[in-house]
C-alpha cells in the first residue's frame, strides 16, 4: 500500500475502467462463477429479491387463513391440486409449514443475505477503495453455497409429502422438532430444513471472514478507521457478530441432526441431546435419553439474538450514509453512531435469555437478562436521536431514497419502543407468544431493515448498472408499501394486547378472540396491497437495468470513494487508485463551498500545499 | 409536494395514536380487566411502560416530522447546517434514557420475584398444589390427589383424572404443577395474565389467586404441532366447598363400576 503514488486528477472520465492489461473473460466466469465482488453482490441481490417474493407469497397464504379460515385458497389451492382431500382448504399442518417457511425464507434467504451478501459484497471494496475482496474465490463460494441451501429448503417442502413441510417454526424447538412422530413435518422435512440452515451458515461464515479481513487489511491510503463510512462500520461489526455467534448455531444444528439422523438413514448414530427420558409422543414408545430441551433454546438464541442485529445493523449503517447525503449534511455524531453500534453488538451477546422468560429457566437469570435487554434500548435510542439530528436543518432532497430512510427511522422507533414491553419480564409473561411480538419484530425487520434495503437498492443502483431507477415509481412503491405495512402490522399490537396467540391456524375457535376476525380481514387486505406493490419494485429494478436513465459516476453528488469509480466500475473497480483525504460526510463544508458545490469526494485532494504532508503522514 | 411528505410523516403517528385510543371502546384491548392478584400488578406495569413509551413515541415522531418540515420549507438555494454533532446533546440523550430504562427495570423486579421465585410463593399454595396439569398433543390432562391426600409427583391409586377442565378455589392462592407428556406446551390463561411453558422433563409450579368465581379460558401458547390452536380448555374458579363437592362427584364417577346402577334399574 505504501508504494501508491497519489494521482491528483481523480476526475478522469476515462471509459477504460482499468489501466493495467486484462484478458477477456468468458460469460461463465464473468457472470456465473464470478470472483468479482460486484457481480457476486448483484447475484446475491437478485436472488434475495426473488426469495422476497417467495417469502411474501407464503406470508399471504398465512394471512389468507387468518382472515378467511378454512375457506378455499384462491389460485394456489386449485392450481396445484394440493389439498384435494380438504377441498382446497389449507390444512392445519400446512399452516404450520407456511409460517415456518415464511420465517425461514425471509430470515435466512432474504434479510441476512441481502444485507451482508448483496450490499456487503458490493459496497465494502468500493467504499474502502480496494480492488476486490481479500479472498475472491471464498467470496464466490459464499454465494454458491446459498444454492444448496435453497435446494435443501426446497426439498424440505416435499420430502415428507406435499402437505407435510417443516412445521416447527423457524425456532424449531425440540422435542417437537426432534422426534419424527411429533408432527407431520417433523420427519424428513425437518432434517432437510436443518441441512439448509447449516448451509446458509456456511455461506454466511465465508462472507464474514472475508469482510473482516478486507476491511482490516485492504483500505485505501488515508482511509483510517474513523474515516470509514458507517456502512463499512456496520458491515465490520456484523461480520464479527456472525463469526462469533454462528458456530454455536451450527453446533446446535448438528446436535439436532444427530438426534434425528437414525430416522432418515440406517445408522447407529442416535444421540439424545435434547430428548429427556420417558416422553410418550403420539403413542410412540417412551423415549430413552437424558437430554434437556432448554439447551437448544439457549444455543439457538445465543446465535439468533445476535442474528437479529445481523439483520439490522447493516441497514442502520446504510441509512446513515443515505440520510446524510440526502440531507446534504454530515452525520450528526459520527463517533457516537459507531460506539452505539458496537454497544448493540456487545450487549447483543448477553440478552438471548429474553426469548426464554416463560421457558421455566431460573428466575434470577430472567432478572439479569431483563436488565441487559433494557440497556440495549439505549444505543438504539442514541442512534434514533442522531438520525433526527442528521436530518435537522438539512437541505433535504425529497426523493424515494430519502423517504424510505425516513420511514426506516419512523418505523424503527415503533419497533424499538414495543420491545420495551417485552423486555420487562412480568409484562412479557402476558405478551410472550402473542401477536404483540409478531408486530414488534415485523416493525424492526420489515419496517426498519426492508425500508433501508429499498432505499439502498435505489441509491447504489446507478453504481451497479450505470443507470437510475425511476424515482416516481419508487415513490408510488414507497407510499403503497408504507401504508400496507402499517395497515398489516400496527393492528397486530392490538391483537397481542387482546391475547391472540401466534401460530394458531384458527384463533376464532376461542370465544374471546372471535370478534377479532374483521380486524384480521383488514390486515390481510393491507398485506395484499403491500405484496402487490412489490411488483413495482421488481419491475422498476429489471426495467431500469436495461432502460433506465444513464448516469455518470456520481449522480447523487455523494462523497464516498465508490462515487469516484466509473458507473459501473470495471473489474478492479478504480481507474485511478483512490487516496482518501477526509471523512465520508463532509457535505456543505467550507471546503466544499470553496469548490462551489455542497459535497466533496473523499478522494478530492486538499489545496496543493497540504497534499504532501497528508501522504507523508500516511 | 415537499410539505406533503412532511405532513405524511406527521399524519401516520396520529392515526396510530387514534387507533390505540379507540381500541378499548371497540374491544381491541385486554380480553377483560385482570382477574388475579398478580394480573393487577402486571397491568399496572404495562400502563406505566405504555405512558413512558407513548410520550417517547409522540416526541420522536414529532421531532422527525418537524425536521422534515424544516427541510420542506427551506428555500431551494438554502444552505444546510454544517454540523458534526453536539457533545452536550449526546450526553443528555444518553443519560436521560439510561435513567428511564434502569427505572423501568427496577420496577419489574419485585413482581417478577413474586410470580416466579418459588420461595416467594404464598406458603399455603406452595405446600398444597391442587392439581397436576399435564399437557399433551392436543389436550390438558388434569390429575387431582385423592380427596384428603397430598398431590404426589407420580400418580397414585385413587388420584382423580379429568380432561380440559380444571376446578380451583377462587379468592385464595392456588398452585398447580405443570408438566408435559410429549412436546413443549405453554399454560396460558389470558384473563389471569398467567403464562408458563410446560417443558419436557420438568415439573414447573405455577401459582395464581383468582379474584372472582367464574370460567377462564386456558389455551396453549407454545407451538406444539398441527393442532396447537385447538388445545382449548377452561379453568373453573368456585368456592372451596364447591371444589370439594366437584371432587367428590368425580371420585364417585371414577369408582363407579356400573353394577349398582344395573341393580337399581331392575
Amino acid at each position: 500500500m505504501a508504494t501508491i503514488t497519489p494521482a491528483l486528477d481523480t476526475h478522469t472520465h476515462d471509459d477504460h475502467a482499468h489501466g493495467h492489461g486484462h484478458h477477456e473473460q468468458s460469460f461463465i466466469s464473468k457472470y456465473v462463477f464470478s470472483t468479482d465482488h460486484k457481480v457476486i453482490g448483484i447475484q446475491f441481490l437478485i436472488t434475495t429479491i426473488l426469495m422476497l417474493m417467495v417469502g411474501g407469497a407464503l406470508a399471504l397464504a398465512v394471512r389468507w387463513q387468518l382472515a378467511f379460515p378454512w375457506e378455499n385458497m384462491p389460485i394456489i389451492g386449485r392450481l396445484f391440486g394440493l389439498f384435494q382431500t380438504e377441498g382446497g382448504q389449507i390444512s392445519p399442518e400446512f399452516y404450520t409449514m407456511l409460517f415456518t417457511m415464511h420465517a425461514s425464507v425471509m430470515i435466512f434467504l432474504v434479510i441476512i443475505p441481502v444485507l451482508a451478501g448483496a450490499f456487503g459484497n458490493f459496497l465494502i471494496p468500493l467504499q474502502i477503495g480496494a480492488d476486490d475482496m481479500a479472498f475472491p474465490v471464498l467470496n464466490m463460494l459464499s454465494y454458491w453455497f446459498m444454492w444448496p441451501a435453497i435446494l435443501c429448503f426446497g426439498i424440505s417442502f416435499v420430502a415428507g409429502g406435499a402437505t407435510a413441510g417443516p412445521g416447527n417454526g423457524w425456532t424449531s424447538y425440540p422435542v417437537l422438532s426432534d422426534i419424527a412422530s411429533a408432527a407431520p413435518g417433523s420427519g424428513a422435512a425437518q432434517t432437510w430444513w436443518l441441512f439448509g440452515l447449516t448451509l446458509v451458515g456456511v455461506s454466511s461464515m465465508m462472507g464474514s471472514v472475508n469482510y473482516m479481513t478486507t476491511i482490516i487489511n485492504m483500505r485505501a491510503p488515508g482511509m483510517t478507521l474513523f474515516r470509514m463510512p458507517l456502512t463499512i462500520w456496520s458491515m465490520f461489526i456484523t461480520a464479527i457478530l456472525q463469526a462469533f455467534a454462528l458456530p454455536v448455531l451450527t453446533a446446535a444444528g448438528f446436535m439436532l441432526v444427530f438426534d434425528r439422523l437414525h430416522e432418515l438413514l440406517p445408522t447407529s448414530i442416535h444421540s439424545g441431546f435434547f430428548i429427556p427420558s420417558g416422553l410418550v409422543v403420539n403413542n410412540a414408545a417412551p423415549t430413552v435419553g437424558g437430554g434437556q430441551p432448554l439447551l437448544w433454546q439457549h444455543l439457538f438464541w445465543f446465535y439468533s439474538h445476535p442474528a437479529v442485529y445481523i439483520m439490522l445493523l447493516p441497514a442502520m449503517g446504510m441509512v446513515s450514509d443515505m440520510l446524510s447525503c440526502m440531507s446534504r449534511k454530515p452525520v450528526f455524531g459520527y463517533k457516537p453512531m459507531v460506539y452505539s453500534m458496537a454497544a448493540i453488538a456487545g450487549l447483543g451477546f448477553i440478552v438471548w435469555g429474553h426469548h426464554m422468560f416463560t421457558s421455566g429457566m431460573n428466575p434470577a437469570l430472567g432478572m439479569t437478562f431483563m436488565t441487559s435487554t433494557m440497556m440495549i434500548a439505549l444505543p438504539s435510542a442514541i442512534k434514533v436521536f442522531n438520525w433526527i439530528g442528521t436530518i435537522w436543518d438539512g437541505n433535504i432532497q425529497f426523493n424515494a431514497v430519502f423517504l424510505n430512510c425516513a420511514a426506516f427511522v419512523a418505523l424503527f422507533i415503533v419497533g424499538g419502543l414495543s420491545g420495551i414491553f417485552m423486555a420487562a419480564v412480568p409484562v412479557d409473561i402476558y405478551f410472550h407468544d402473542t401477536y404483540f411480538i409478531v408486530a414488534h419484530f415485523h416493525y424492526v425487520l420489515f419496517g426498519a431493515t426492508l425500508f433501508g434495503v429499498f432505499a439502498g437498492i435505489q441509491f447504489w443502483f446507478p453504481k451497479m448498472f450505470g443507470r437510475l431507477m425511476s424515482d416516481r415509481v419508487q415513490k408510488v412503491h414507497f407510499v403503497l408499501t408504507f401504508i400496507g405495512m402499517n395497515g398489516t402490522f400496527f393492528p397486530m399490537h392490538l391483537l397481542g394486547i387482546a391475547g391472540m396467540p401466534r401460530r394458531y391456524a384458527d384463533p376464532y375457535l376461542h370465544g374471546y378472540l372471535e370478534h377479532l376476525l374483521p380486524m384480521n380481514q383488514f390486515m390481510t387486505i393491507s398485506a395484499i396491497v403491500m405484496g402487490c406493490a412489490q411488483f413495482l419494485l421488481l419491475g422498476n429494478f429489471f426495467y431500469s437495468i436495461f432502460r433506465g436513465e444513464k448516469c455518470g459516476r456520481n449522480p447523487w453528488q455523494a462523497n464516498g470513494l465508490e462515487w469516484s469509480a466509473p458507473s459501473p466500475p470495471g473489474h478492479g473497480n478504480f481507474d485511478v487508485p483512490p487516496v482518501c483525504y477526509r471523512g465520508p460526510y463532509e457535505y456543505s463544508s467550507p471546503e466544499a463551498e470553496a469548490l462551489g458545490q455542497d459535497f466533496i469526494l473523499q478522494t478530492s485532494p486538499p489545496p496543493a500545499g497540504v497534499v504532501r504532508t497528508a501522504v507523508a503522514h500516511h | 409536494m415537499k410539505k406533503f411528505w412532511a405532513l405524511f410523516f406527521w399524519f401516520w403517528p396520529l392515526v396510530a395514536l387514534w387507533l390505540c385510543a379507540v381500541a378499548p371502546a371497540n374491544n381491541w384491548w385486554f380480553p377483560s380487566p385482570p382477574l388475579s392478584t398478580l394480573g393487577h400488578q402486571i397491568d399496572g406495569l404495562f400502563y406505566l411502560i405504555l405512558i413512558i413509551v407513548t410520550v417517547t413515541f409522540v416526541g420522536t415522531q414529532f421531532a422527525l416530522g418537524y425536521a422534515l418540515w424544516k427541510g420542506a420549507v427551506k428555500e431551494p438555494s438554502g444552505k444546510a447546517w454544517f454540523s458534526h454533532g453536539s457533545h452536550k446533546l449526546e450526553i443528555i440523550w444518553t443519560i436521560v434514557p439510561a435513567f428511564i430504562l434502569v427505572f423501568i427495570s427496577l420496577t419489574q423486579l419485585d413482581v417478577l420475584a413474586e410470580i416466579r421465585v418459588l420461595s416467594n410463593f404464598p406458603k399455603e399454595a406452595r405446600n398444597a398444589p391442587v392439581a397436576e396439569v399435564m399437557a399433551r398433543q392436543f389436550e390438558w390432562r388434569i390429575r387431582y390427589p385423592k380427596p384428603g391426600t397430598q398431590l404426589m409427583t407420580e400418580p397414585r391409586p385413587g388420584d382423580l383424572y379429568y380432561v380440559n377442565e380444571v376446578h380451583v378455589p377462587a379468592t385464595q392462592p392456588t398452585m398447580i404443577n405443570l408438566r408435559t407428556q410429549d412436546v413443549q406446551h405453554a399454560f396460558f390463561v389470558p384473563r389471569l395474565r398467567v403464562k408458563q411453558d410446560a417443558v419436557p422433563g420438568l415439573i414447573i409450579p405455577v401459582w395464581f389467586e383468582i379474584e372472582k368465581a367464574g370460567e377462564y379460558e386456558l389455551l396453549c401458547a407454545e407451538l406444539c404441532g398441527w393442532g396447537h390452536y385447538k388445545m382449548k380448555a377452561r379453568i373453573i374458579a368456585e368456592t372451596p366447598e364447591q371444589v370439594q363437592a366437584y371432587l367428590a362427584r368425580l371420585e364417585q364417577e371414577q369408582n363407579d363400576d356400573g353394577v349398582a346402577d344395573e341393580q337399581s334399574s331392575q
